[in-house]
């Protein structure tokens, strides 16, 4: 194994460049070490002016999502021994603005999570003292994979409708709303349906799925989308033929 | 912020990924499959007319360029089929006594009642 | 420029959205601002695995519950905070699931429940082995729907404002564009969660650098109980990354380089084929870390290039109970050892973990400066005492959380929005040397990281798992030192947008408060006591230490240690027995 790699690493410093330049660096190339390792590498001996994410460093906080080789990946969860001999690209996240260095603005996602009423919407909760809402296991398995979502934004950065139509609200959101549509305790389906079903919402995806390939966590956010479309797609012709009766 | 900086969307985006290119062709297939559907209706409508109209329209389809058009638009339609099957998993959640049918099983359906529909459309075309 | 909110909250985790939902549920006309240097789910609670602890089983008791964590905090704790906790525990975890946390359940459909380290019965509820992130998402996506709620996301609180004893707001930078603000409050909830970067092996983010302790201490608080520091038995080697005490409440075994199950060489039972609640593995974390520096001694751990091992066992829990309970570990070990748990054995060390002692408050969270709250890890109530047993973090936050907040809303409410000027000047102080300490540190020469690399050197080698006079008067030396030459502490990056470099040099400096702390006392204590061990005094000292370290920051800028009896309620101080 060598002893070092080249990470090229976008750099961009609003207050001097018009664009990202890209930028050389030589780190070691240790067997554990992950790209992130390498950037901080950076940061650390070499250069300090560079700005990136990070935090838990074991893929569950979803901070350092960047583009790698071209691909969005969890910087904290590839490793350079994959890239060797390199070298190795770092880029921000694509569609997203960039403020500086490898860092995006997420502002957009922060927006439209809350339209989508992630949250359980119940008529009635029920006091604390009467008990846990009894929930099976199975009815748990229903929408689990669709609450392991961290967060990282790798599938809006995948999502190419995302980068055309950057009204869509995207697979993530689509897929947490999902998640609370599918849970039992949960009343709200009729009240997330007008935004799910507009046009920004499920159909704007065209079932590209790269957002589900990117996803480190096996959400499958375009499961979650395409399953919606039947749901909505029932309702709206309910809707039609029976339009005065309660959904 | 002094400047936030938007990477600008590449006129030829679908060429930066296999994935991308796999889509837009997809995407393009439902022309090619909207075409069998005109070329379909015009076939019934020649036979409608008569065999001396259903002879010209024979003929006509026997040209080169006609044939070369259906040729690629069979590969097309080809494609529309294996991807749409392959997606159909993500769309059919089905469960059977509690337990999801596994996505090949779906996929497995799907090519089944294909090759069962065409079977039946060929036994009665060629009988 | 200066904003107001009725309360403000720093920390967006488990125990700041908490007390955030609280302040808004008990006075909907105040308007509570969450400050955080991350995006909430990105906060540290979200690393969290194993589980929450709150009795649910009806042949379990809160007098068991406590009595579990008073023996567990080697008598430290105040016992009237863990009665508190114990009771709210339950009814705070229930109000989770009301919210939709999706916690693992019985074939029936109600909660389930697990074993857990120094627990007598089966009390930690769980969501699979990802229990904090779920819990942290399921309060950060509640707590969009409370419009009372404001966030400063990627934020940076770099002072507390307080005058006259009481505390007014923050001095804090958006990130984003190096705008400083100040941002007045009547009230404010620290909840930053702790400081596990101040030791170079730990199972913390980079965020946990203590921020809020030194906040606090900076301005006049008393800090609590900080020689006590939670070493967890099983982190992976290089990374540090947490393998959650469920893999042993599961039923896994630690066995040294023979294979060879040490823990019962250590007064911690006898091995079993199960698990045995409060035996051997399931033994408390202090123990079992102590066990495995005495093995390293006797030559019995497993020499690695990254420090001695010993080995985590799972192979007899087979794929099924893996993939069901420990989905995430086996991920872990996947993808950062390559080791399957189902085939293989997992390396482990003892990793710096948790931080027992924080910022001091009561039971209601309030701590030694008027308006000033806390809660969370960043807190020291006390309920963990010399060693916090597992899966009492996560209900902390929720009971503490929720009892800050409540605190702060009311407090809030009857003082108004009145804010003295002397505050704002102090804000505009901060202001200006803000923006003079990036100048000066501009014409710097050391490198940040070498500092903060030899600051953490400094923590393992004076105050580990086991110290000494000797060894803490060394460390205590040795940050002295390096204070002096983070002076000097140079930065690259002189821009405004998203300079981390300069958040790199404002934590470095936090955390070297936090450290001298740390030092300080544990340099005072004379005793061994759960977490801290002195060769030098190696008893259980009750009769000059059954107390609380307080340590203040002077105006000469040394610290002074004071000390704070326990309070004592039903359980007088006795042996804490584990395997018998």
């Amino acid at each position: 194994m060598a002893d070092e790699i080249t990470l090229e690493v976008a750099r961009y410093r609003p207050e001097l460049d018009s664009e990202p330049v890209m930028e050389s660096f030589q780190v070691p190339l240790r067997e554990h070490w992950a790209v992130l390792d390498g950037l901080t590498y950076i940061k650390d001996q070499l250069d300090g002016t560079l700005s990136f994410r990070w935090s838990c460093r074991m893929g569950i906080c979803g901070s350092c999502g960047m583009t790698v080789n071209g691909e969005p990946q969890l910087t904290c969860a590839t490793f350079l021994t994959d890239y060797a001999p390199g070298p190795v690209r770092v880029e921000p996240l694509r569609n997203f603005p960039v403020i500086r260095d490898l860092v995006v603005d997420i502002g957009d996602f922060m927006d439209k999570l809350p339209t989508v009423k992630p949250w359980i919407v119940r008529d009635v909760q029920s006091p604390v003292e009467q008990g846990e809402y009894l929930q099976t296991p199975e009815q748990l398995d229903e929408y689990k994979q669709f609450s392991m979502c961290i967060n990282c934004m790798l599938c809006y950065s995948a999502c190419p409708v995302y980068s055309l139509e950057p009204d869509f609200i995207g697979p993530a959101a689509i897929a947490l709303a999902q998640r609370y549509n599918l849970d039992s305790r949960d009343e709200g389906a009729s009240e997330r349906l007008g935004v799910l079903s507009s046009p920004e919402g499920i159909w704007a995806c065209t079932f590209v799925g790269e957002c589900s390939a990117a996803c480190p966590k096996g959400v499958d956010p375009a499961g979650a989308i395409q399953r919606y479309k039947l749901t909505a797609a029932t309702q709206a012709i309910k809707g039609l033929l029976m339009p005065r009766s309660r959904r | 912020m002094s400047g936030t900086y938007q990477r600008p969307v590449a006129l030829f985006w679908w060429l930066e990924r296999r994935s991308y290119l796999l889509f837009v062709l997809r995407e393009l297939s439902s022309v090619f499959v909207a075409w069998f559907v005109v070329f379909l209706l015009l076939l019934v409508n020649a036979i409608s007319d008569g065999a001396a109209s259903y002879e010209r329209f024979a003929n006509w389809s026997g040209h080169w360029w006609v044939v070369a058009i259906n040729v690629i638009a069979m590969l097309f339609v080809l494609l529309h089929s294996v991807t749409w099957f392959a997606l159909a998993p993500r769309a059919m959640v089905i469960k059977l006594r509690g337990t999801r049918v596994p996505p090949p099983a779906i996929v497995a359906g799907h090519y089944a009642a294909w090759l069962l529909l065409s079977a039946i459309v060929a036994w009665v075309v060629l009988r | 420029m200066t904003r107001f909110h009725d309360v403000i909250v720093i920390g967006g985790g488990g125990a700041g959205l908490r007390a955030a939902i609280a302040v808004a549920e008990t006075n909907p006309a105040l308007r509570v601002a969450v400050i955080s240097k991350v995006y909430p789910m990105r906060s540290h609670t979200v690393s969290a695995e194993g589980g929450a602890a709150g009795v649910a089983a009806p042949d379990d008791s809160l007098d068991e519950h406590a009595y579990d964590t008073v023996s567990g905090s080697d008598w430290l704790c105040d016992q009237d905070a863990v009665e508190a906790f114990v009771a709210e525990a339950p009814r705070e975890m229930l109000r989770l699931e009301h919210w939709g946390c999706p916690w693992s359940r019985q074939p029936d459909g109600h909660i389930a429940v697990r074993a857990f380290g120094g627990m007598k019965k089966m009390r930690t509820w769980f969501a699979a082995d990802r229990t904090g992130f779920h819990l942290l998402h399921t309060l950060f996506q509640t707590a969009l729907s409370y419009s009372d709620i404001v966030r400063y996301d990627e934020w940076y609180v770099t002072k507390l404002l307080v005058d006259d004893g009481r505390a007014y707001g923050v001095v804090a930078i958006e990130l984003a564009t190096g705008r400083i603000e100040t941002i007045t409050a009547s009230a404010v909830i620290v909840c930053t969660g702790g400081c596990g970067r101040v030791f170079p092996f730990t199972t913390n983010a980079n965020i946990k650098t203590g921020d809020g302790m030194a906040l606090a201490y900076r301005a006049g608080a008393a800090l609590k109980d900080m020689e006590f520091v939670q070493y967890h038995p099983t982190g992976l080697p290089f990374t540090g990354i947490l393998i959650t005490e469920a893999a042993r409440a599961e039923g896994g075994w630690l066995l040294n380089k023979d294979g060879y199950r040490y823990l019962q060489d250590y007064d911690l039972g006898t091995p079993t084929q199960e698990p045995v609640l409060r035996n051997m593995e399931l033994g408390p974390r202090d123990r079992l870390s102590q066990a495995f520096v005495h093995e390293v001694e006797k030559g019995r751990t497993i020499d690695t290039p990254y420090g001695p091992v010993v080995n985590l066992d799972l192979r007899h829990l087979g794929a099924k109970l893996i993939d069901a309970k420990l989905p995430f570990v086996r991920e872990l070990c996947s993808k950062y050892q390559n080791i399957d748990p189902v085939t293989e054995l997992v390396p482990v060390r003892p990793v710096v973990h948790y931080m027992m002692g924080g910022v001091h408050t009561d039971i209601r969270g309030a701590t030694s400066l008027e308006g000033l709250y806390a809660a969370g890890e960043v807190a020291c109530v006390s309920i963990n005492g010399a060693n916090r047993l597992g899966s009492n973090s996560l209900p902390e936050c929720l009971v503490f959380g929720t009892r800050a907040g409540r605190a702060a809303a009311v407090f809030a409410g009857r003082y108004g929005a009145a804010v003295p000027s002397a505050v704002i000047a102090q804000g505009r102080d901060e202001e200006r040397r803000l923006t003079q300490e990036l100048t000066r540190h501009s014409e710097g020469h050391e490198r940040i990281a070498d500092i903060r690399t030899e600051m953490q050197t400094t923590m393992e080698n004076g105050a580990g798992i086991y110290r000494d006079a000797d060894s803490l008067v060394k460390a205590a030396d040795r940050l002295e030192e390096l204070r002096l030459r983070y002076e000097h502490a140079a930065i690259d990056d002189h821009s405004k947008d998203f300079n981390t470099e300069l958040i790199a040099l404002l934590e470095l400096g936090f955390m070297l408060d936090v450290a001298q702390s740390i030092i300080a006392c544990a340099l005072r204590r004379e005793e061994s006591r759960g977490a801290h061990q002195r060769t030098d005094f190696p008893a259980r000292d009750d009769e000059r230490f059954l107390a609380h370290s307080l340590v203040r920051r002077q105006p000469d800028g040394t610290s002074q240690v004071t000390y704070l009896p326990v309070t004592i309620t039903r359980w007088p101080p006795g042996e804490r027995v584990y395997g018998r």
